[in-house]
């Protein structure tokens, strides 16, 4: 058995204690050390997992030792150890930007933000709904600190709302965590798959009913149509480094909806099978739409990147309802381009909207940025790749949402939905651009320039993108390789549970 | 039994729902309590309800399901530590925001009740 399956959650953790003991941290610069070079390691360690992954398949990793199902496991696939690779490079960045000078506005700044790296990449990883609970309420917890970093009134009241939301939707996540373990008898993953496949009548109602509320939590973390509403005002307000990593946390939950909906609702779940998936594909193109809406409507630059942030959420929630091999593969490429480009984008508001001064990131004319031909070629960039123009990731990324729809009915709607909020993303940047760096009142260019640092953060995000079309053919190899491992539900249990066999409802 | 604890549960969740759509964030807090004590029953009734059933092998004629207890114990400790964040949160937003509605601002009609009052 292999212990690097549990170092993404370890080292985040023992980094964050290291980080809060006083020889560390009585001094500014070896905090920031000692972050960035942890988060450096740990992408490493991501990759490293994620070639062992790619040599051996799905492995797991027993807590204590102690056997599935009992016990809690942590799963690594593909799907899983990919995300991990994206949450530690885009941590890395966003720690980065944070060092030039943002994490000293308040107490606390590293160790929390190793907190939450640990938190999502431990729901990642997990192979059980309650640890996925706890890993849930690991980074939650440690985003609601993230959230009121360097104070104000703005965040103040930003953060009521997210944490009685999140702590509202944590409620539901156990009532239904009580009705599946009320009536399946186990928490794991896998063992839960096997049980829905031979579930008598008599619970099909309950397991439906658990099944739902289910579904109505990670909609929440995942913000879809009606239950976005918190977004663009929470991720506004956060300060720029931990908004780049929020980027991420709505991917937590259309993560979480593929692995419940694939391997436990998938086709193996007989009655069950693509429980409540109708309903995501109606409110993921709804999602998409008032998304697409928001970035027209936004008066200042965050708000519109936070309106990108549910475009992109409602169109991954539309390839995971779709549940075919090619959306799910997806997924995962679309995932990893959006999380990048919106976490760019988080960060060059600020950077924006420090140089001009009091017009900030508001839509309005106000004083010349004092770098204009730098901050407008990452704008470009990054406004080229998140509309999905060529020769960018998004480009790819729309191709292959494109070609995955099956049915015409399916083609009719996502072609249409997808490609008329391109053109408004397309417009709505075009106008924050123009405004932003064109639109100027006076002459003289005033305020500080970017440290270097926070360019490199930048444009270590950004150029990503360009690298994601460059391997764009091994990247969907491997997109295709997860999705493929991800619904082969039948491989995963005889790994997990070698005793177990899998009757009824397979094909 | 059974029918007592359900209704229980129900009251209690009844009573959370209600006092978390109040516009204020003490009452919000309590309801989210109430909600967490209705979650904490729920979860613990998952391993079914008996009597006289200790949680170990061979210590009682039945046995009760250990997994629930844990679960309620970690889900106990989880709410508890959120439920004391969100007290400091909500008295950090009165002092930040001047009032203790949860939009920041009280609604019109009570802005302008208490502004004659002054």
């Amino acid at each position: 058995m292999s212990h690097l399956i549990i170092a993404p959650v370890l080292l985040p953790i023992l980094t964050a204690i290291l980080i809060m003991l006083p020889p560390v941290h009585s001094v500014p610069n070896r905090r920031r050390l000692v972050s960035i070079v942890s988060m450096a390691l740990q992408f490493v360690l991501a990759l490293v997992l994620l070639w062992q992954t790619q040599q051996q398949g799905l492995t797991f990793y027993a807590l204590g030792d102690w056997q599935p199902p009992f016990g809690i496991i942590l799963v690594a696939d593909t799907l899983s150890v990919v995300l991990v690779c994206l949450t530690s490079f885009l941590a890395l960045a966003a720690i980065c930007y944070g060092s030039a000078g943002e994490d000293v506005r308040g107490s606390f700044f590293h160790p929390l933000f190793q907190f939450q790296v640990m938190g999502i990449n431990g729901a990642f990883l997990t192979g059980d709904l309650f640890n996925l609970f706890v890993f849930f309420e690991v980074l939650l917890i440690a985003s609601y600190g993230l959230l009121i970093h360097a104070g104000g009134k703005n965040k103040t009241k930003a953060a009521v709302h997210y944490v009685i939301l999140n702590l509202t939707g944590s409620a539901v996540f156990l009532f239904s965590l009580a009705i599946l373990y009320g009536s399946l008898g186990t928490l794991n993953i896998a063992d839960m798959a096997l049980r829905v496949a031979s579930l008598p009548a008599e619970d099909l109602l309950l397991v439906q009913a658990g099944g739902s509320l289910l579904l109505i939590v990670f909609a929440l973390k995942a913000a879809i149509l009606p239950l976005q509403f918190w977004l663009p005002a929470t991720y506004s307000a956060a300060s720029p480094p931990v908004a780049a990593l929020f980027a991420v946390m709505t991917k937590i939950g259309v993560y979480a909806l593929l692995r419940v909906y694939t391997t436990i609702f998938g086709e193996t779940a007989g009655p069950l099978s693509g429980l409540g998936m109708n309903w995501l594909w109606a409110f993921g193109l709804a999602t998409i739409l008032l998304g697409a809406i928001g970035v027209l409507g936004s008066q200042d630059f965050r708000k519109l990147v936070a309106n990108l942030v549910i475009v992109s959420v409602g169109t991954l929630v539309c390839l995971v309802a779709m549940q075919n091999t090619a959306a799910t593969a997806a997924v995962l490429y679309y995932t990893v381009h959006s999380t990048l480009v919106t976490g760019a984008l988080f960060l060059l508001a600020d950077l924006i909207a420090t140089q001009r001064g009091k017009a900030g990131d508001r839509l309005v004319s106000g004083r010349r940025v004092a770098q204009p031909v730098l901050l407008g070629t990452l704008f470009f960039v990054a406004a080229l790749s998140v509309a999905g123009l060529p020769p960018l990731s998004g480009f790819i990324g729309k191709l292959m949402i494109l070609q995955s729809v099956v049915s015409t009915e399916q083609q009719l709607l996502l072609w249409s939905v997808v490609l008329l909020s391109s053109l408004m993303v397309l417009i709505g940047l075009a106008r924050a651009g123009s405004t932003l760096f064109w639109r100027v009142s006076g002459s003289e260019a005033g305020g500080d320039k970017a440290a270097p640092l926070q360019i490199f953060a930048v444009s270590l995000l950004l150029v990503a993108s360009p690298a994601l079309v460059v391997f764009a053919g091994p990247l969907t190899e491997l997109s295709v390789a997860a999705a493929v491992s991800l619904e082969d539900v039948q491989q995963a249990i005889s790994i997990i549970l070698p005793q177990a066999e899998l009757s009824g409802g397979a094909k | 039994m059974e029918t007592l604890l359900a209704c229980c549960i129900g009251f209690l969740t009844a009573c959370g729902v209600f006092l978390m759509l109040r516009g204020r964030t003490f009452p919000v807090v309590v309801g989210l309590t109430m909600l967490s004590y209705a979650v904490n029953l729920f979860l613990f009734a998952s391993g079914r309800l008996n009597l006289r059933g200790a949680a170990v092998l061979g210590m009682s004629e039945e046995y009760a399901d250990p997994l629930p207890q844990a679960l309620v114990l970690t889900a106990i400790v989880i709410g508890f530590a959120m439920t004391a964040y969100l007290v400091i949160l909500a008295i950090r937003a009165r002092a930040d925001l001047g009032n203790d509605h949860v939009d920041g601002k009280l609604p019109e009609a009570e802005q302008r009740r208490k502004e004659a009052g002054l």
